[in-house]
């Protein structure tokens, strides 16, 4: 049940941003813009050797948290002898050692991704989504709509997103996981929207698009052919950006007991189950942190190399 | 600049407004009342109810209590903690102090640290500047209680360096004089304010070799290198002065993250700053400390990048003449 609704997630997931891609994609045009932006960019991603690295790393990722009900040895909340198997250290038969219910934390570790994963993934498309539904209508109404549109968005970009979470999770009480995704993406998406526009700002009045105005088409047509595919390359990159740093605050959330909530196993709330006894049972916290840092890195890298690769002023340097 | 200084001061204020009407709306969108989390057991007669909610103005409407909270929160009266059995004011008067010792601290030692990394990366291109910009990408990727954690299990249970947690000596603490008490404290700040600063550095360092980068390429560079200024003297006086500008603006930028890493590492390390009271708030669903804290983060998060600002206009001669 869980792996079919995870594996929708992803299915989802990808396929927005493809269609999207494909939406954006300037069409009925000459040969020289062979490739769809999310190709192109994914081609220079595969130039550089840390870049295929990343991509490797995540797609063994996403493999073994689709494939974990099959690849891991234990079920994650099965307490199978809470008295001879608990707090064991990690050996053979519990390569990352069991827990203080006497669950075994690889296993938990592998049906964490399977939550913190779609948890980001699905949280960065909402606030992309909604940073670029903003932006784009800021940038291209302008004049006073835009200027009262950015001073919310600076107001909103000054006040700490972790104490706001904080504040309102703690006051709504237990939320379940799509109310948890819901309200990462909403308090993520005005950095997104500052970016998309000012691009605009920036392509609005390019001749193709005073060119097409001209010719008399619609707003929805200029905005779907000349701004959302020069919009996209950045947006792209923001979002893998805020995929690593989605993973991070629902990591931290969990830990605290107001994100991801037990029994359900996410890497955040691992790492609390070891925290208070750190000291002695410090493998409890050690491998699921382990399992967020090279998740995060591998995003951030792809991140970043997505954005040399836009970028052309930094090629020279590096 | 005062017309510059005044405006953003306006700005600051909104802000913190915003965040007042925003946790307002939350408490009263929330489910239950805020009465309700410390009347929790259902025998409670509904008289003591009425009663309590009526001391707290909870039966009024809902504009009134409104403008009541904002003059309230203008006067620094966050509401009063039950589980403290003090106002909010004064449970938080005593913790920013702490709080501000520990970002100061690591603030402090994040920039310096991460200014020497990224100068060092942005002048030897190679083998350093790879493995340091591969260090920097690890330890930026890391969840600050994480780090906490392995900085707390090494350290202090393993090579017992430093002390767990606490502020101070729980027992001697009172029998030092001056000098003994700060080494006391400065001893209890070390793991706490270096995992803030580890993951700061890492910031700080990657902004820094960026925007020497940037800088490296222009023409007073090559100018200076013409003159026969020593490379020293390039990279020092040329370069990171004019690299200094966008690592000041992430300054501002940077302060809701601190602040919010300060939350895990003080709870970890039980720092007793703004953070563990917020937590341990959450625990006890102290609603009216939650909030205050987060109104109270906000605002010296407005007046960390008001700060920020001010330095930045020290920092830059165009700033100075506008």
């Amino acid at each position: 049940m869980h792996l079919v609704a995870w594996g929708v997630y992803v299915v989802i997931t990808i396929a927005a941003w493809r269609a999207l891609a494909h939406l954006a994609a300037p069409r009925g045009m000459a040969a020289d813009t062979p490739r769809d932006p999310w190709s192109a960019l994914f081609a220079r991603l595969w130039e550089q050797r840390d870049g295929r690295m990343a991509i490797g790393v995540l797609i063994a990722l996403i493999g073994l948290a689709a494939l974990a009900p099959w690849l891991a040895p234990y079920s994650p909340i099965a307490q199978p002898d809470i008295v001879a198997l608990h707090n064991l250290p990690p050996s053979l038969a519990h390569p990352f050692g069991t827990d203080f219910a006497s669950r075994d934390v690889l296993s938990r570790v592998m049906y964490g991704a399977r939550v913190s994963l779609p948890v980001a993934l699905l949280a960065v498309v909402v606030s992309t989504t909604v940073g670029t539904l903003y932006g784009a209508i800021a940038g291209f109404a302008g004049g006073r709509a835009d200027a009262i549109m950015m001073r919310v968005i600076d107001a909103a970009l000054a006040i700490p997103r972790l104490l706001l979470l904080i504040a309102i999770l703690v006051l709504w009480g237990a939320v379940g996981v799509p109310a948890l995704i819901l309200l990462l993406g909403l308090t993520g998406w005005f950095a997104v929207s500052r970016l998309v526009r000012a691009e605009v700002l920036a392509l609005r009045d390019r001749d193709m698009v005073v060119a097409a105005r001209a010719l008399g088409a619609r707003n929805s047509a200029i905005i779907r052919r000349h701004i959302l595919p020069n919009v996209l390359s950045p947006v792209i990159v923001a979002a893998t950006l805020g995929v690593a740093n989605v993973i991070l605050i629902e990591a931290g959330l969990s830990y605290l007991g107001i994100g991801v909530r037990p029994p359900a196993a996410s890497w955040g709330n691992i790492i609390q189950d070891g925290a208070d006894q750190i000291g002695t049972l410090w493998w409890v916290s050690l491998f699921p942190g382990a399992a967020i840092v090279i998740t995060v890195a591998a995003f951030n890298v792809v991140g970043d190399r997505l954005r040399d690769a836009l970028d052309p002023r930094q090629l020279d340097g590096s | 600049m005062a017309r510059f200084l005044a405006r953003r001061l306006a700005q600051g204020v909104v802000i913190v407004w915003l965040v007042a009407t925003a946790t307002f709306a939350l408490l009263h969108l929330a489910p239950g009342d805020p009465v309700s989390a410390s009347l929790d057991n259902p025998l409670t007669p509904p008289e003591v109810r009425a009663h309590w909610r009526h001391t707290y103005g909870l039966d009024r409407p809902l504009g009134v209590q409104y403008v009541r909270y904002l003059a309230g929160v203008a006067h620094g009266d966050f509401g009063f903690s039950v589980p403290h059995r003090e106002s909010v004011a004064a449970v938080l008067a005593e913790a920013v102090p702490n709080t501000l010792l520990l970002m100061g601290a690591a603030l402090f030692a994040a920039f310096a640290v991460g200014m020497a990394i990224g100068i060092a990366q942005a002048r030897r291109r190679g083998a350093l500047d790879r493995g340091l910009g591969f260090a920097t990408l690890l330890v930026y990727s890391v969840p600050e209680f994480w780090l906490a954690l392995m900085m707390m299990l090494v350290f202090a249970y393993r090579l017992r360096l430093f002390p767990v947690t606490g502020m101070f000596d729980p027992v001697m603490h009172p029998y030092f004089g001056f000098w003994g008490r700060l080494r006391d404290v400065g001893w209890h700040l070390a793991l706490p304010a270096t995992t803030l600063a580890l993951l700061g550095a890492a910031v700080v360092a990657r902004f820094q070799r960026a925007a020497m980068l940037d800088v490296a390429h222009q023409d007073f560079i090559r100018t200076a290198r013409a003159k026969g200024v020593p490379e020293r003297g390039i990279v020092l006086r040329h370069q990171w002065r004019n690299a200094l500008l966008p690592v000041i603006t992430l300054l501002g930028l940077a302060l809701p993250a601190l602040l919010g890493g300060a939350v895990f590492v003080e709870k970890i390390f039980a720092w007793p700053g703004m953070g563990l009271l917020t937590v341990d708030a959450i625990g006890t669903r102290d609603y009216p400390l939650v909030t205050g804290s987060v109104i109270v983060g906000s605002a010296l998060v407005v007046a960390g990048s008001l700060l920020a600002d001010l330095l930045y206009a020290a920092a830059d001669p165009r700033m100075r003449e506008s």
